[in-house]
């Protein structure tokens, strides 16, 4: 399979650095080899480093350096935000998020839950064990 | 002190400038009316005589003079504050023990004491830690509260937890050269019934949460990947 996730106007992309760390962004213009220009629908459009942007597989269509309001419409039309909840990449940051509020009550709970679920796997487990040597 | 004036007193010589008033000193004496006081005590301010003090109990003079001066120690007037209770340690808080042969248990705060320590139950039945005080820098607060509505703690004071002193026995001359038996010490079925009162209820309330009896078993420890300073507790 090609390489897909190309520098490009309209490409979405997480920010992971900086004060606006995990914030999905959309590339608006390219400002160099090094910087890009990017907005999103709840921050001020500024540049930032390639360095600090991991691309999506996610683009969408819009013009260079779009206003606001056409910026928010294109996302909307693109379902970006739900597409990014559904994907793996997104589902794993939700999870990680969730995790670490957890508090130490919770975590217990959680710790019970696995042995729960082991002790069935592990009871299927050998109910097809035994099926499969007779 | 007396009670607040409503209106702020008003002389009744105004200034005309500062330190200069409009009246003179002696038309004042006669507009405060001091004359008429004056009158009544029959030509005298009343005034209040100092209380006789009590005559002195007559020291002897020592017969020697000390040789050397003995420094008097300064005076102490400072009082301790009372110790803050953290914000996040309100009754009925489990708290995780940091230090000590408790160390790792989780814990219910109960109250704090007047000398600052946090009492604290484990309960006893459930993890095995007694109605005990501790220091609230030994220990974790996390945000886990159990409704301790119905426990009575009121009994409960520093005092209680204090060392019983034990009198020393004279020993008479076979016993001393025999070896000294140690005799165990037991609880006082007293402090054991104590135990059981506030935890009887607590217990209750405990069994209400689910998951929650077994969370106050277990012992609290850091596994591998667990990152302490970015633990939410």
């Amino acid at each position: 399979m090609p390489f897909k996730r190309y520098v490009e106007i309209g490409r979405v992309a997480l920010v992971n650095y900086g004060k606006d760390y995990g914030k999905l962004v959309v590339i608006v213009d390219v400002v160099d080899q090094n910087r890009a220009l990017v907005d999103a629908p709840d921050m001020v459009r500024g540049q930032i480093n390639f360095k600090r942007l991991q691309l999506t597989d996610f683009k969408i269509d819009i013009p260079r350096v779009p206003k606001k309001k056409t910026l928010i419409e294109a996302m909307e039309k693109a379902d970006v935000k739900n597409k990014w909840e559904n994907s793996s990449w997104g589902k794993k940051l939700i999870v990680q998020k969730k995790r670490a509020s957890l508090n130490d009550f919770d975590r217990f709970k959680i710790m019970l839950a696995k042995i729960k679920k082991a002790g069935v796997v592990r009871q299927e487990l050998a109910k097809l064990k035994k099926e499969n040597a007779s | 002190m007396a009670a607040k004036r409503k209106t702020p007193v008003k002389s009744r010589n105004p200034d005309l400038i500062r330190g200069v008033g409009k009246y003179s000193r002696s038309k004042m004496y006669h507009k405060r009316g001091l004359w008429a006081i004056k009158a009544k005590n029959g030509g005298v301010f009343p005034r209040h005589d100092p209380k006789p003090k009590a005559p002195a109990a007559a020291e002897k003079p020592p017969k020697f003079y000390p040789a050397e001066d003995v420094k008097k120690p300064l005076l102490n007037k400072r009082k301790p504050k009372p110790t803050k209770l953290r914000a996040s340690i309100t009754p009925g808080t489990v708290l995780i023990l940091l230090a000590g042969r408790f160390m790792g248990k989780r814990v219910v705060f109960l109250k704090q004491l007047p000398s600052g320590l946090l009492l604290v139950t484990g309960p006893f039945k459930i993890n095995g830690v007694p109605l005990r005080r501790v220091n609230q820098s030994y220990v974790i607060a996390t945000s886990t509260k159990v409704d301790i509505s119905g426990v009575n703690v009121e009994k409960l004071d520093d005092k209680y937890f204090a060392k019983e002193v034990d009198k020393k026995k004279k020993k008479s001359e076979g016993e001393f050269f025999e070896a000294e038996k140690e005799d165990k010490k037991e609880l006082p079925e007293d402090k054991k019934e104590d135990q059981k009162s506030v935890d009887a209820s607590l217990i209750k309330s405990i069994e209400g949460v689910p998951d929650l009896k077994a969370y106050l078993a277990a012992r609290f420890s850091l596994k591998s990947g667990m990152k302490p300073h970015e633990l939410v507790f």
